[in-house]
């Protein structure tokens, strides 16, 4: 059993933690009601700022249409897509490239002025190119995010430890060896974070194609809502799009934490 | 019966500005069941010698003959344990890059590890042992594919004092008790003296061999009993004359 000192030393930090989580939906509580309080009493202009109720309202009214749960899913599924092609894709280009040095070094000027470049000044030649749908929509979100994935994960291969691939070499091991018993699994926590970064990156990217073409998703919400001036759409849609973001990116932190529990058993 | 023939190694770096001659002239004969330690100031490219013995570099010149059949096992500097594997996983790395992960091998791995006190450390992992678990873990994973000679790149110099006298002794306990050859390069003279049965020194770069003494003590035992040998001084001395420190 514990001593005393240990009881309340985790005492001590069960309550700190309650304290953080507390504040932090006090605060949230505590935006909705002062934003709902200046509405009501009209001390601010409730048709350009909205107000909680009516974001509500808009959310009640979009879910009797049938349309809510539509728009959320076709946003979802192309970011869904756009994910999973630039994180494995990312990660495979970056592990032929950490494979072939000489390609690597052939390409790398390329690879550094698409990162540098906006993404979407590209967008009116995908648009002709891969026509006004879903195909457009998910390719920008690639080219945003597959350049500094593969950047980012290549980067993270060629700093794996040396002395670890002069150990493995000493027995004799095989370039795809060396890869799957040590580059790979030493640097899961790295891919870890260049998907966390890459939700957030194929997100812009889908808002970014769903304002220039799309006939459904959160972004087609907000652009609309914006044409016609309706503005409780859009903070609608704005406030969608920040609670799919961190569901998002919990199932990540989840995925990181399952991870971390398979490594110590 | 010697088991290793070098003759007339030498080694060349080459950069963009220049060449750098790291060995020259370095030959050696390694017996069977022997323990040769490679002293030399530091940077003076000792480590380059092992790494052309266990062919992850090319000499430049010179001559290596060793029998085909023979295996290498190499110890670096740093243990370069995998942080997610646990100490068991980590023991038998070097049979699963062979694919050979028989039995037999296992069962061996098993016994080393029983052996030289890791039992109850199997489903551990690498962060939670001592430097010295952790050496001698390195040391298992590289005995696990059986080799004949075992090249040992400054072993122990990661460690603190205390812990470094203690593993050199296990180490060169369970090296002699596996009647394995070593070649094992360090600047620490007094461990090469209380380790090696024929110890060579080198001289600044190029590393030419200045000297070669075989260390003959009275009442030889285990490198901390060997310290106290009455000759111990005499070669230290000698050594520490031929390599010359400035300080």
């Amino acid at each position: 059993m514990y001593s005393k000192e240990h009881k309340k030393y985790l005492k001590k930090i069960r309550i700190n933690n309650f304290l953080i989580k507390f504040t932090q939906i006090l605060i949230v509580l505590l935006f909705i009601f002062i934003w709902q309080f200046l509405a009501d009493n009209e001390l601010i202009n409730t048709f350009i700022s909205s107000s909680p109720k009516s974001i509500i309202n808009t959310m009640i009214s979009l879910y009797k249409d049938g349309t809510l749960f539509h728009h959320l899913w076709i946003t979802f599924y192309e970011v869904l897509i756009s994910f999973l092609i630039a994180s494995i894709g990312g990660i495979l280009i970056a592990t032929i490239l950490w494979r072939f040095k000489f390609l690597s070094k052939v390409i790398d000027p390329y690879l550094t002025i698409l990162n540098s470049l906006p993404k979407v000044s590209l967008g009116p030649i995908i648009i002709i190119i891969a026509g006004a749908g879903t195909k457009s929509i998910i390719i920008m979100a690639l080219f945003i995010s597959i350049i500094i994935t593969i950047i980012n994960v290549q980067q993270a291969f060629i700093s794996t430890d040396k002395n670890k691939i002069r150990l493995l070499q000493s027995f004799k091991a095989k370039p795809h060896q060396i890869f799957f018993k040590l580059i790979l699994p030493s640097n899961y926590p790295n891919l870890i974070n260049v998907c966390k970064v890459n939700i957030g990156l194929v997100f812009i990217g889908v808002i970014m194609g769903e304002f220039l073409v799309s006939k459904a998703g959160v972004g087609y919400l907000i652009m609309y809502g914006s044409q016609v001036f309706n503005l409780n759409l859009v903070m609608t849609g704005v406030i969608l799009l920040a609670i799919m973001a961190s569901l998002m990116y919990y199932l990540i932190v989840l995925l990181e934490k399952i991870y971390l529990k398979n490594i110590r058993n | 019966m010697d088991i290793l023939k070098v003759k007339n190694l030498k080694k060349i770096y080459h950069t963009k500005t220049n060449e750098i001659l790291a060995v020259d002239n370095f030959s050696l004969n390694l017996k069977q069941g022997e323990f040769v330690a490679i002293v030399g100031p530091s940077g003076c490219g000792k480590s380059t010698i092992l790494s052309i013995l266990c062919g992850l570099d090319k000499a430049s010149e010179g001559e290596i003959k060793i029998d085909k059949n023979l295996k290498f096992g190499y110890m670096l500097q740093s243990d370069n344990l995998f942080d997610w594997r646990n100490i068991y996983k980590n023991c038998l790395l070097g049979l699963e890059l062979e694919n050979n992960l028989t039995k037999n091998n296992i069962e061996y791995v098993n016994k080393l590890l029983d052996t030289y006190g890791l039992k109850d450390f199997k489903k551990a992992y690498p962060n939670n042992l001592s430097g010295g678990m952790r050496q001698r873990t390195s040391l298992i994973r590289t005995l696990a594919t059986k080799p004949d000679i075992l090249f040992l790149d400054e072993p122990f110099s990661a460690l603190d004092y205390q812990t470094r006298l203690a593993v050199s002794d296990d180490v060169y306990q369970i090296i002699k008790k596996e009647k394995k050859s070593a070649i094992m390069v360090t600047h620490d003279l007094s461990e090469a003296i209380s380790m090696a049965d024929r110890v060579i020194v080198l001289t600044n770069r190029p590393s030419k061999i200045k000297n070669i003494y075989e260390i003959k003590l009275t009442n030889k035992g285990t490198p901390i009993q060997n310290r106290k040998a009455k000759e111990f001084s005499y070669y230290y001395d000698k050594i520490w004359k031929d390599i010359d420190y400035h300080v």
